[in-house]
Parts: C-alpha cells; sequence; structure tokens
C-alpha cells in the first residue's frame, strides 16, 4: 500500500523544518564565530610584551596597556572584596534563616529585578553616591564599590541556588543530631554548596571585568599613564581603553583596540574555563 | 532614590509635559530643549532591530536544541553560547563599527558612519545567545508525555514541534523576548559607539541617532559639574531608563507566572 500523497507531504515539511532549525543555528554559531575573528585579527601583529607593558600614548606604536591591566587588577580585587563576602552571606540568610513570609519574597523579587537593571543606571547611582557624596573622587575604591553593587545580584542569586541544590535530608540529619543551625550551615551546607558558590562568583567577576559603562560615568575614561598605588589613585581598566582606542578614527588605534579584546577575551575565557572545570568536579 | 531627588529637581525647572511630549532634545546647546522622545525613539528602533535579528533565531536555534540535536550536539553547542554571553558589550560595539558599518556601506552607499541599522544588528547578536539559552530552557521544561502522546496519533516532527511543543513552552518564549527587549533598552556601549550621538527623531535606520544610554554616556564623558541642569537630565533619563526597564521585567515575571502550564 503507498503512501496517502498528504502523508509524503506533511514529512516532507518536517524534514524541512528540521533542517531550518539546523541552518539557522548554524548561521548563528557562524555569525559569533565572525566576530571574535573580526574583533582579534587585526590586533595579533601589535601583540607583544611591549604592548603588555607599556602606558597609553599618543602614538600607536608606543601605546600598550600596563595601566589599563593593572587598573583592572585592582579593580576586580576591591570588587571581590566587597562583593563575594556581603553577597554569599546574603544568600545563606535569605536560604537558610530568613522566615519563610512576605518580607523575604519581597526581598527575592527585588533582588531578581535588581538582576535586571541596566549597568549604566548604577553607573550613576555611583557617579552620585560614591563620587559625590562620599567624594571618593575617581578613585579605585569609588569603581569598586560601584561594580560590587552591579554583581552583588548576581552573586546572590547564584548563592541561592546553589543552597537551594543542597538536599534538606542532610540538614535534617544534621539537626537530628543535635548541631545548631550554624553549625549545620557551616559544617553541611556550605561545603556542598561550595562548588555552585565559586561558579557563580566567577561568574560575576568576569561580567565585572568586561564592565565598561558604568567606569565611564563614574569618569575612569581619563588619561593614566601610571600603575595606581592604593585604592584611592585614579585608574583605567581593559575596557574602558579598548573604549577610547574604538572611538578614535585612525586605523591603527582600531588595531589596538582589537589587541586589547584579544587580552580581555583570553582573560575572560580563562575564568570561564575555572567556572567549567569547578561544576564538572563539583556535580554528584 | 538618588535618582528619584535628582530628577524631581529636574522636572522643577523643565516641565513633565515638555519632557515627555518634546520632540527636540538639545540639552547641551542654545537654544535648550527637552525633549526626551529623539532619545526614546532611538532606543525603540535599536530595539525592533535587535528584536528582528534575535528573535527568530533565537527561537529557531532553541527548538533545535530542545527537538532534534543529539546529546553531544548540546554538550557542545550549549557552553558555546555562555562563554557568547559573556562577551563584554564594548567587543560588539567594536565589531559593529569595524565589520558591520562597512558591510552595509557597500549595500547602502548613503549609510552614515555612525548609524542605528549596525548598531541594532549587533546589538541583536549580543542578544541572540541569552535568546536562545531561555527559550531552550522553556522547551526543554516540556514534559516528554506530550511530544509521545502527540507522535502516537501520528504526527509529524514539525506538527510536534510547533503545535505541541511550542505553545507549551510559550510563557518561557515570551519571558525570554521581555527580558531579552529589557536588556536591548539598557545596553550602552555598542550603541554609543555604532549609532552615534545625534538625537535625531527618524525612521531611516541608516542616520545617526542617539539612544537613553548613550546620552548618559556622551554627558559623563565631559566633565558636567554637580547641581547644573545637565547633571540632572542624567538623572532624569536614567529615572526613565529605570522605569522601563523596572517594568519589563516586572512584565517577564508576571507572564511567567500567569500563562505556566503546570506539569504533573
Amino acid at each position: 500500500m503507498s503512501k496517502p500523497r498528504n502523508l509524503v507531504w506533511r514529512h516532507r515539511k518536517a524534514k524541512a523544518f528540521e533542517y531550518f532549525c539546523i541552518a539557522v543555528t548554524a548561521l548563528a554559531v557562524v555569525l559569533l564565530a565572525i566576530l571574535v575573528y573580526q574583533a582579534s585579527v587585526l590586533g595579533i601583529p601589535w601583540l607583544d610584551m611591549q604592548f603588555i607593558d607599556s602606558f597609553p600614548s599618543r602614538f600607536p606604536e608606543k601605546a600598550g596597556i600596563k595601566s589599563a591591566l593593572a587598573g583592572t587588577l585592582w579593580l576586580i580585587s576591591l570588587t571581590a572584596m566587597f562583593a563575594i563576602p556581603v553577597g554569599v552571606l546574603a544568600a545563606v540568610y535569605l536560604e537558610e534563616y530568613a522566615p519563610p513570609g512576605r518580607l523575604t519574597q519581597t526581598i527575592n523579587i527585588n533582588i531578581a529585578n535588581l538582576a535586571g537593571i541596566p549597568s549604566i543606571v548604577y553607573g550613576i547611582l555611583g557617579l552620585a553616591i560614591f563620587v559625590r557624596f562620599f567624594a571618593l573622587e575617581r578613585s579605585v575604591l569609588a569603581g569598586a564599590l560601584t561594580m560590587s553593587l552591579l554583581i552583588l545580584p548576581v552573586i546572590i542569586i547564584a548563592s541561592k541556588e546553589a543552597l537551594r541544590a543542597v538536599p534538606s535530608s542532610l540538614r535534617q540529619a544534621a539537626f537530628a543530631v543535635g548541631a545548631t543551625r550554624w553549625q549545620v550551615v557551616r559544617a553541611h551546607v556550605l561545603p556542598a554548596a561550595l562548588p555552585g558558590i565559586l561558579t557563580g562568583v566567577i561568574l560575576a567577576m568576569s561580567r565585572a571585568i568586561g564592565e565598561t559603562a558604568p567606569l565611564i560615568m563614574i569618569g575612569a575614561l581619563t588619561y593614566v599613564a601610571f600603575v595606581p598605588e592604593g585604592p584611592m589613585d585614579e585608574f583605567t581598566a581593559l575596557p574602558i581603553q579598548i573604549f577610547n582606542w574604538t572611538s578614535r578614527p585612525q586605523e591603527e588605534f582600531h588595531e589596538l583596540a582589537s589587541a586589547g579584546i584579544i587580552v580581555l577575551l583570553g582573560v575572560l575565557l580563562m575564568l570561564n574555563a575555572v567556572a567549567v572545570f569547578i561544576r564538572n568536579r563539583g556535580t554528584r | 532614590m538618588v535618582l528619584a531627588v535628582e530628577t524631581y529637581s529636574f522636572l522643577q525647572t523643565v516641565p513633565l509635559t515638555d519632557f515627555l511630549f518634546g520632540t527636540q532634545w538639545t540639552p547641551l546647546l542654545v537654544p535648550k530643549s527637552y525633549g526626551v522622545l529623539p532619545l526614546l525613539a532611538g532606543t525603540f528602533m535599536i530595539v525592533v532591530g535587535a528584536s528582528l535579528v534575535a528573535i527568530p533565531i533565537g527561537v529557531a536555534s532553541a527548538l533545535f536544541l530542545s527537538e532534534y540535536a543529539s546529546d553531544r550536539a548540546k554538550r557542545t553547542l550549549k557552553p558555546i553560547l555562555e562563554v557568547l554571553a559573556g562577551i563584554p558589550t564594548v567587543v560588539y560595539g567594536f565589531f559593529a563599527l569595524t565589520y558591520v558599518t562597512p558591510l552595509l556601506k557597500t549595500v547602502f552607499p548613503e549609510t552614515q558612519v555612525f548609524n542605528a541599522a549596525s548598531a541594532a544588528i549587533v546589538v541583536g547578536i549580543m542578544i541572540l545567545p541569552m535568546v536562545a539559552s531561555l527559550c531552550d530552557d522553556a522547551f526543554r521544561a516540556v514534559p516528554n508525555s506530550l511530544r509521545e502522546g502527540a507522535y502516537s496519533l501520528g504526527a509529524t516532527s514539525f506538527e510536534v514541534t510547533t503545535r505541541v511543543v511550542f505553545p507549551a513552552g510559550l510563557s518561557g518564549v515570551l519571558a525570554a523576548f521581555v527580558l531579552a527587549i529589557s536588556r536591548a533598552i539598557g545596553e550602552t556601549m555598542a550603541v554609543t559607539l555604532a549609532a552615534g550621538a545625534t538625537p535625531n527623531l527618524t525612521l531611516n535606520p541608516l542616520e545617526s541617532i542617539q539612544t537613553m544610554t548613550a546620552y548618559i554616556v556622551q554627558v559623563s564623558l565631559g566633565d558636567t559639574p554637580a547641581g547644573t541642569l545637565a547633571y540632572q537630565t542624567l538623572f532624569a533619563v536614567a529615572a526613565v531608563l529605570f522605569l522601563i526597564t523596572l517594568g519589563l521585567n516586572v512584565l517577564a515575571n508576571y507572564v511567567l507566572n500567569r500563562f505556566r502550564e503546570v506539569y504533573e
């Protein structure tokens, strides 16, 4: 018995749609591959020790990213110092201690909404609060505090998810043998949730490394030809240097920007690899 | 809070109706004029363009990932998506300016150096991983029993995908769209670099425009002293931006909860 024509047509349509989906996905991947390739290929000839070890300059052949790298390093260390303890502790409170109720729910919803606010709005808040009100000027400290505000919701949400994934049987067993709440959290819940928390923290830090807009808001887009020596010094950062070079008309500076992008993407890729590694080792 | 105070003092000098419905935005030039519409229009154009790029491609890739891809393909594609979602936006801005704009110029010679189309395309590419990944989660949450039920009635894979899986995952897909749009509105660096700095009430994507975010960057690049009206415009524009994105996020949550199908 031969298949009815209608059925043949329907199966053909199904196959066609499948190929369509494959093609579109391939297109997306190719697009993104072109992006990374285009953004980095220009810069390869510029990438050498001199580029890493020089200060920005009006002359492209002498310019480098020393102060930008140092600034990013300062910024990230300070941000980590502020944001990680506060974020993780807030998550522990919300998941393990907070009494379930309207208030806790409101806080949770608010944190989720805060995570969706554009980074530039955080930049404006940083400008008004840290730079002007606390008169921290354009210091690394002001930048790090702003950045901490930005990534706090991300850290809290990731840590909360990691804590929630710890089975309650673990908690109940510890309570059953007479442990206090603090002992339960410290000795059982936190170690079990650690891989998840670490992954979230690393991803949040990589977000902080790539953020440009809030730093521009607080005024980090200045010519800085020195390495910051304390938290009150002016600074510049890698994405800002890239922005600066990209916005110049000369072709050479675009190539420099592209070299900067290679360094930035390299750092981010490394962080991502570490996060994936921790996650794979931690999943049981 | 801070936003509210500064916005309030801004509205003391500039009436609310002028701010919301004025069609000229020239706060830094004389004659000064504070109509936010051109900035909103610029942002709107970027959002529409970006959605046109990201939504069809994102949904189709998500369908591929959840319905057709082998386990191995999934295991390679998912991490790639995650990494791409983490690329800093300034990199996308660079890409727009040095690659997309020249490409557009060869197709449409009247393209300006800074133009909305190139920024919109790049923002679309930027939110693509997010759309794909959220939609994929939504489709994957559809229980297999639904698919098996449809197949056993003789449906083809196309019919199962479009008439069973897609409607069942619709709440997640809609929420993904709303979140993606909110991200496109807040996007700053790519738009500042590629779309230009001319507040322009136009519908021509090849012209230079300015978005709300790009305006904020433009003002803060110059040294604007606190307390002046120009400084206050920053907060007024940021307040508009904040309210829009907050509204969209709340809407996404609502859609997700309201239209979610609960399966046993």
